[in-house]
């Protein structure tokens, strides 16, 4: 298996080299996959496309395969186009928005990008999105920050694990809430210790989350975690980029989440087998949907 | 594991674990069975066997023994073109013990001209794969270099000569795992290669005396 990588120690070589943590994981990683960084961006495009197409689908309200989710997304659309009506503002609104509707278009057998998973793949179109057209980011910055995502996500992979059936939802919608919150950061032109503080802070504010899909669908509870997670990154970036510090360090806070997954219950993950997937609203719903 | 698997696989939902890793699983048994299928049985355990519905598991299993992407936007109707095709399948629930990762499968594959195969595999995360069994062998590979693999008898000097055959043609072994029944019986090789491998070079290796089957793995 892959030895554990340190995100800890990355931090420091771009710290050490003055480089900004896009820059850096842009040469470390082009490197390790033996491509140039133009085809690595390239790659990230292609991959935006993707997403960006996941997200029309699931605007354009689509059932899923169980039944159990969409047209949500639509009906948060319509009523965060009201900006009087918002409690958390148009860039959270925006995202959460995006969030259900890539949730949503996955949930139909859409075609979509897993970063890091499928269940968990609309926390990242969500928040690269929203920033893009908030803030008039280029689409090339936005592959860029997208290649920290994916570096941070390495570590976490090394260290801990992404998916729910070992790790629980913490290690899905946590880990790519955490990927998010560092990308979110270096769009901002944050420091490298901040990605560090950002991925801390929203694995720390994510962690014991289980992974119980109602009728093993990944309808309920997934969709509306990813928009969690949405807000999750977007909360922990901004407390980063203040100059606020996590106290436990990153890669112990990964370790602590790969800990805490162990520790689940096999109930708890991926399996049905415990919480909201046993509750009895949730077990007449898989009876009815598994009957056909 | 690298950077295209953690921003990627580019698939159909709705899972990474449970669908893309599923399809993919499904290509690899149906390149180590080295022919199509025409009769599958699938077996599920844990998390599979739970929850392959939801997940369309079944649909995306089928569809990977078809051989098609994880991105293929015909697999919700996998099981309509397994019919054109003429193959069969059927789906059990089996307790592969504690041991077993949560998502794992058995296919136990018969093929159109009359090959035979068990193979276990597991889907890690991500929609990363490990092929864990064939045919009794246990042994260890992703899939995502190139994987050759032989059934050969247990004799001095086989591994060289394999070996000596790739290196000639510059291909680097990466990983070698090599599994065995009994000392001087029936033994499989499995190299992960950083370089594709011929079809000359599988042809090559065939021809040895001592190699009593052959397949290239070689995922896009």
């Amino acid at each position: 298996m892959n030895k554990k990588l340190s995100l800890q120690e990355w931090i420091d070589d771009a710290t050490e080299q003055q480089i900004s943590f896009m820059d850096y994981c842009i040469k470390h990683q082009s490197s390790l996959v033996e491509k140039s960084p133009q085809e690595l961006i390239e790659y990230m495009l292609s991959t935006l496309e993707v997403m960006e197409h996941s997200i029309e689908v699931g605007l354009s309200g689509v059932k899923s395969r169980g039944g159990l989710v969409g047209g949500d997304a639509r009906k948060l659309y319509d009523y965060s186009s009201d900006s009087s009506k918002s409690i958390i503002g148009s860039a959270v609104g925006r995202a959460i928005t995006i969030a259900l509707a890539v949730g949503e278009a996955n949930a139909a057998m859409g075609k979509i990008v897993a970063a890091p998973t499928a269940g968990a793949s609309g926390v990242l179109p969500a928040v690269l999105f929203a920033l893009g057209e908030a803030w008039n980011i280029e689409r090339t910055e936005l592959a860029k920050a997208l290649v920290v995502a994916g570096a941070i996500g390495m570590v976490i992979a090394s260290r801990a694990s992404l998916s729910g059936a070992a790790g629980g939802c913490q290690a899905e919608c946590g880990s790519a809430g955490a990927m998010a919150a560092g990308a979110a950061v270096v769009l901002n032109g944050g420091t490298p210790s901040q990605v560090g503080h950002a991925v801390a802070i929203t694995l720390k504010n994510m962690l014991g989350l289980v992974c119980d899909p109602v009728a093993g669908l990944v309808e309920v509870p997934c969709v509306k975690r990813n928009a969690g997670a949405v807000a999750q990154a977007m909360v922990a970036a901004e407390i980063a980029l203040a100059g606020i510090t996590s106290v436990i360090p990153v890669d112990e806070v990964i370790d602590a989440m790969a800990a805490v997954g162990s520790a689940m219950s096999c109930s708890l993950r991926e399996t049905s087998q415990g919480g909201l997937a046993v509750t009895p609203t949730a077990l007449a719903l898989a009876e009815k949907i598994l009957k056909v | 594991m690298n950077i295209y698997d953690i921003i990627g696989p580019i698939m159909v939902g709705p899972s990474s674990s449970h669908t893309a890793g599923a399809v993919r699983l499904g290509n690899l048994a149906l390149a180590i069975l080295g022919e199509p299928v025409k009769y599958a049985v699938i077996e599920l355990h844990g998390s599979f066997a739970q929850t392959y519905r939801g997940h369309g598991t079944d649909l995306a299993l089928v569809a990977g023994l078809l051989g098609w992407p994880p991105d293929d936007l015909r697999i919700p109707q996998s099981f309509e073109y397994a019919e054109k095709d003429g193959l069969e399948y059927s789906f059990v629930k089996v307790n592969l013990g504690d041991l077993a990762h949560p998502n794992t499968v058995r296919f136990k594959l018969k093929g159109k001209n009359g090959a035979e195969s068990q193979i276990t595999g597991s889907s890690v995360g991500g929609g990363s794969v490990l092929i864990t069994d064939i045919d009794g062998f246990s042994l260890e590979f992703t899939g995502e270099l190139t994987v050759l693999l032989t059934m050969h008898h247990d004799k001095p000097g086989v591994v060289a000569l394999v070996t000596s055959i790739l290196s000639n043609q510059g291909v680097n072994v990466a990983a070698m795992r090599l599994s065995r029944h009994n000392k001087g019986g029936l033994a499989v090789m499995v190299l992960e290669t950083d370089q594709s491998i011929s079809n000359e070079l599988v042809g090559a290796i065939k021809a040895l005396p001592q190699i009593k089957a052959v397949r290239r793995i070689q995922l896009s």
